[in-house]
């Protein structure tokens, strides 16, 4: 079976190519760069080096926020339209689990996080086996780590923002708190095609990005709504 | 041509999510638009984000519907265009990033196209060019005349200064507190209204084919003002007549002494606010004098669509233009520096 994974739901920018379980390339890179333009000529090189074409492909695995609103929705609308166009499955993993992968050998809690602005984050806890603990939520980091601190295990945190929360983070769980060296902070794409693997595929049309978050505009009006 | 050609387009560059299939340049094989207006309608505009999220969820159902009313398949195209702007960055970027994936999984040719270049072209579904031409562009986005002295040449003539002609009917019509979006609810009560107040017209100076309609929305705002201080009431219908006799008044006679001044067999008038009947009527009348063939699409070829997008791409794959994987979303792109590139892609 050979998968295409995709992400760009952050400021890393990921593309692997999956034949039969093995890992037959990856690209990667943590980019203040433009996706929409990236992105395509990254899945032609990779699949070309890997020597596999559009139509070999069985299955396709998108990360699928939470993330950048546009960030998100490039990788998916990527994912999406080839998977229509070639007429095979696509799956959506999150893009926290995605991260969470790279701490699975982890005693303990994994927490990735990506920062929301404004003190807030998109997280989720996920135990060792990748099930989650606590669901993901768009929440403020300050309140977040007040529910974790009386957890009875260390946990990871993993995050390519990693340096925008640090002291808090370390503030409030002291050393229970376990940071680790800067290449595990971001997601691999092989590990979106491992994750996707064997998820069930729903339709394509249904597959949407898991934003985590109102446009402002809706949260407004619903704000509004309530108060008449 | 040998066999037949097959252009599939996709349009998301506002609120409107669409696909078509073009046969052979200019016929219609297949135009599928779904439209968010009902979504959008409880903000009084649209919102961008909301447009976009809009347009992820609608993109592979809009494509597979216009498949299955064509019963083509994929295979069929012989190439994909895109509008790749200008418009709402979040909106288009669905839409080119959904054509590059259809162009790659299919290894079709792919085609960028500017999204008034296709405003204009949408008219050749109806009838074949003669050059040259002129369109009169009139969108919420735009006002502008557009000189085409052949295929995929576009020169700028006049365009607007401030507010497009659309904009100025959006404005008025929250001024009025008509609901979004304002433009045929003006032109509605216009029609059952009279002229009453006599607003303003920017000829602008001499021989200038430029447009500006801030002084009169801002007219139009000012009289209802004082009028209400006086404790005067004008109808609504006579303002919306009085607005629009001056906005299709300057449209209409800066279109003909263009028509004149260049010499062009037909004048296009094309977007979305070419379905407005006082514009289609004024326009029908001064240019029974003229030389000039008038044309006007029909309603649902000047709104936004994807056919237009696929007969301006037509002409430009076959000028022998192609886009590469690195296609981007372009809100600001120029509409003669697009000409300009198709040009120099033939050379
Ligand atoms: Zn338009």
């Amino acid at each position: 079976m050979n998968i295409l994974a995709i992400d760009t739901s952050n400021y890393v920018m990921g593309v692997a190519v999956v034949k039969d379980g093995v890992v037959a390339g990856e690209y990667v890179t943590h980019l203040k760069k433009n996706h929409s333009i990236r992105l395509m000529p990254a899945i032609h090189s990779l699949m070309e080096e890997t020597g596999i074409s559009p139509e070999e492909l069985d299955r396709i695995a998108v990360a699928h926020g939470p993330g950048s609103y546009t960030g998100v929705r490039i990788g998916l609308t990527t994912a999406k339209t080839m998977a229509w166009s070639l007429d095979i499955p696509v799956v959506g993993v999150s893009s926290l689990e995605a991260v969470a992968r790279q701490g699975a050998f982890f005693d303990g809690y994994v927490c990735p996080f990506f920062d929301a602005r404004r003190g807030l984050v998109y997280t989720g806890l996920y135990k060792e086996n990748m099930e989650l603990e606590k669901p993901e939520k768009n929440v403020l980091m300050e309140d977040w780590l007040n529910e974790l601190k009386d957890l009875d295990q260390k946990v990871l945190f993993l995050s390519q923002d990693i340096s925008v929360h640090e002291e808090m983070i370390r503030e409030v769980l002291g050393d229970r708190a376990v940071l680790p060296a800067f290449p595990y902070h971001y997601a691999r794409p092989s590990l979106i095609a491992f994750a996707g693997a064997e998820m069930e595929a729903g339709s394509v049309h249904e597959l949407v990005p898991n934003y985590l978050r109102l446009p402002e505009a809706e949260a407004k009006w619903l704000a509004q709504q309530k108060e008449n | 041509m040998s066999k037949d050609q097959y252009i599939l387009a996709i349009e998301t560059s506002c609120d409107e999510t669409a696909v078509a299939i073009v046969k052979n340049e200019r016929e219609l094989v297949t135009n599928v638009v779904a439209s968010q207006i009902e979504s959008h309608k409880r903000f009084g505009g649209v919102v961008p984000e909301i447009a976009s999220r809009h347009h992820i969820e609608q993109m592979t159902i809009t494509l597979q519907e216009a498949l299955d009313e064509s019963g083509l398949s994929l295979d069929d195209m012989d190439a994909i265009a895109v509008t790749e702007g200008p418009g709402l960055v979040g909106a288009l970027l669905v839409g080119v990033n959904a054509a590059k994936s259809v162009a790659f999984a299919k290894q079709k040719p792919l085609v960028g196209v500017h999204h008034i270049a296709g405003h204009i072209y949408a008219n050749r579904l109806e009838k074949e060019f003669e050059f040259p031409l002129l369109a009169l562009v009139v969108s919420g986005g735009h006002t502008e005349l557009v000189l085409m002295r052949e295929h995929g040449s576009f020169e700028i003539i006049g365009e607007t200064r401030d507010d497009a002609a659309g904009e100025a009917y959006d404005k008025v019509a929250r001024t009025l507190k008509l609901p979004y979006p304002g433009g045929p609810h003006i032109d509605r009560l216009a029609a059952e209204g009279e002229e009453t107040i006599d607003f303003p017209r920017a000829w602008l100076e001499d021989g200038s084919y430029d447009f500006s309609f801030s002084g009169l929305k801002s007219s139009v705002i000012n009289t209802l003002h004082n009028a209400k201080q006086k404790g005067i009431e004008h109808k609504a219908e006579d303002v919306a007549a009085s607005f629009q006799a001056s906005v299709v008044d300057v449209l209409s006679t800066k279109a003909v002494r263009a028509a004149e001044e260049y010499g062009v067999k037909q004048m296009i008038v094309a977007g979305g606010v070419a379905a407005n009947r006082g514009l289609r009527a004024a326009l029908q009348e001064k240019f029974e004098a003229v030389d000039t063939e008038l044309l006007i699409p029909p309603i649902h070829l000047c709104t936004d669509n994807a056919a237009m997008i696929a007969v301006a791409g037509a002409v430009a794959y076959n000028q022998g233009h192609r886009a590469g994987w690195d296609l981007n979303a372009n809100p600001g792109l120029d509409l003669e520096l697009y000409s300009n590139r198709t040009k120099l892609s033939t050379e």
